[in-house]
């Protein structure tokens, strides 16, 4: 992790009508890191990581994804990132293979390129025997993990995962989050929205939304510390609360 | 384009692999065809009818054997006294009951008239009218034939030909009318639930998010279902013509060119309509409702529009599958060429370009 910010965020403001869902955000993501991006629902988190994917546009506001201009250069900040989200985002109807092939393709890789990711892979997860497998037949548990795989197939320099393990068993969040290291180690800057609050622990840093605006931005010690309590969680409700 | 096709071999993937899908796609337009050729018919075959035979004379005998020797008639029954004829409309399958007057012969010897009395069981009306109308021309037939042998003194004989469709074959209205049913339903049906599909799964975010631009995604998403309806409308003109003899007169390049306008105007819509649903549910409903129905009861296919009243008239003046309709009628029957029915193609341009504009400006508000 170093502390080179890639991705920038400068009073970031985004209305539905009368409706303001992210008001004046302003925080930086650093290169390597793994970023916690927490709130309650409805607090504006979607929205905000919506706009930063390109999925949405905001109202008004700097923004820079990767170095690249969030107006300008879309389809630049497009091949530089991963997104999943909290739906689940494989194809049940196509195998494991089918649907890495068809995601590795949209980003332009090579097949030669593909066939040796996809053995690294396998071999890493230690799943050959699943790769004729149709997804929709698999556990959730695996989906889970492998739409991880194939959401940073590509190799790209941010991953943003949307709630990435609702209606997950606990041991499946530990293994999905022991893959999420392994992303962060090789150098994939992580944006993770979460709501559960164990998960905020294992960040780098977490942000706190409440009613569209950012309450707090640290590491979770230096978060508890301030709030003086001893885990995310109470952090989380004395915020909530406050408002 | 290798991503493009990687995405249009991934959309194959999903059609082939769903039981549903294909039997949308292959057995709904053969077995629409099929029901439509057999149900949809005005011609009458087989009738049952009775005979009250008061009379039991030569001429009785002779209008009588005429009348069963047609093929729309089967004599079914004999009946003997008026009150049997309540009872078996009632209880029969019998359409028709004629009935002789006594001496029947020998008044139209003597005064030069005499009575037969057509009833028909109107419950159903249509038919009724048929049959009547073919009771009446076999018995006139037959008094002409009679009159020959003596002078009239003016006779006027109107000479009617039906111009197109000379035995008025009713494929000639439902092959048409169930190709643009086909066509529109396949097509606009289809793509709006595919695509509907991928947003209720949460894919579809994972699309956009990717490098693929938004009119790649829908090009992708619609190619596939221009292939499979094409296949189809080549599958009912060759059923059609092999099954129920309907004839392609025209060209049958201009044919299969105007179906591919249809079928690009169908996609249109049903990516407008994907763009208002955001369930499979919801898209299929839309599709259903929007345009099976008015397809099949405002478009001319079944029912004449110039009987409509004036607001439904201007309501199917926008239906799409009318002109259509009027296109592949013109082509496939009257064999008419592309300066017959530019008029029409021109409508149905304009109404996709209409449908893409809309498409284009709904799938950008969504964004926002």
């Amino acid at each position: 992790m170093t502390n080179k910010p890639i991705i920038k965020v400068e009073n970031l403001v985004k209305k539905f009508g009368n409706f303001v869902a992210n008001d004046h955000l302003n925080f930086e993501v650093y290169e390597g890191e793994i970023f916690g991006f927490l709130g309650a629902n409805g607090a504006g988190k979607t929205t905000a990581i919506r706009i930063l994917c390109g999925l949405s546009t905001p109202t008004s506001g700097n923004l820079n994804v990767a170095g690249f201009d969030i107006y300008k250069q879309t389809e630049l900040i497009k091949r530089n990132i991963g997104y999943m989200s909290q739906k689940f985002s494989l194809y049940e109807n196509l195998t494991l293979k089918e649907n890495i092939r068809f995601y590795a393709g949209i980003y332009g890789l090579s097949s030669k390129e593909i066939n040796k990711r996809m053995d690294n892979l396998l071999e890493t997860l230690k799943i050959g025997d699943l790769r004729d497998k149709l997804i929709g037949s698999l556990p959730l548990g695996w989906k889970q993990k492998l739409a991880f795989s194939v959401a940073i197939f590509h190799r790209p320099r941010i991953v943003f995962l949307d709630e990435p393990t609702g209606g997950v068993d606990p041991i499946t969040r530990r293994q999905f989050w022991d893959l999420i290291y392994q992303a962060a180690n090789d150098g994939i800057t992580i944006f993770v929205t979460t709501h559960y609050m164990d998960e905020a622990e294992y960040c780098d840093r977490v942000s706190i939304m409440v009613d569209g605006r950012i309450e707090a931005l640290d590491t979770p010690a230096g978060l508890k510390k301030t709030y003086k309590v001893s885990n995310m969680d109470e952090v989380f409700l004395k915020l909530a609360r406050a408002s | 384009m290798k991503q493009f096709l990687g995405f249009i071999k991934k959309e194959f993937y999903h059609i082939f692999r769903d039981p549903r899908t294909l039997l949308v796609l292959f057995g709904i337009p053969v077995a629409q065809l099929l029901i439509f050729g057999y149900v949809v018919t005005t011609e009458v075959k087989n009738i049952s009818v009775a005979i009250l035979d008061r009379s039991k004379d030569d001429v009785t005998r002779e209008i009588t054997q005429k009348i069963i020797e047609s093929d729309y008639f089967t004599l079914t029954q004999n009946l003997q006294s008026d009150t049997q004829i309540e009872e078996v409309f009632k209880t029969g399958n019998i359409k028709e009951v004629i009935v002789f007057e006594p001496n029947f012969a020998q008044k139209l010897g003597r005064d030069g008239t005499a009575q037969i009395q057509l009833i028909a069981d109107a419950s159903d009306a249509n038919t009724a009218n048929l049959i009547v109308n073919y009771t009446s021309a076999i018995i006139s037939d037959y008094v002409q034939k009679q009159n020959k042998l003596q002078l009239m003194p003016m006779q006027i004989k109107p000479e009617v030909r039906m111009v197109f469709n000379e035995s008025l074959q009713s494929v000639y209205m439902f092959v048409p009318g169930t190709m643009a049913l086909i066509l529109m339903l396949v097509s606009a049906m289809m793509t709006s639930i595919s695509i509907a599909r991928e947003k209720e799964l949460g894919t579809m975010e994972v699309l956009l998010v990717s490098p693929l631009k938004p009119a790649q995604i829908i090009i992708g998403k619609v190619i596939p279902y221009v292939a499979l309806a094409f296949i189809n409308a080549v599958t009912i003109i060759v059923l059609g013509n092999l099954i129920f003899g309907m004839p392609v007169n025209g060209s049958l390049t201009l044919l299969l060119a105007e179906s591919l306008l249809f079928i690009s105007l169908a996609l249109s819509l049903g990516i407008l309509i994907s763009t208002i649903a955001k369930t499979q549910q919801v898209a299929m409903f839309i599709s259903l409702f929007a345009l099976m129905l008015p397809t099949i009861m405002l478009s001319g296919f079944i029912f004449p529009i110039e009987n409509m009243p004036v607001v439904l008239q201007m309501i199917s003046h926008i239906m799409p599958p009318k002109y259509f309709i009027i296109i592949i009628k013109n082509i496939m029957i009257k064999g008419t060429g592309f300066g017959f029915v530019w008029k029409e193609t021109l409508v149905l341009i304009a109404m996709m370009m209409v449908f893409i504009l809309l498409s284009v400006k709904k799938f950008k508000i969504r964004l926002q």
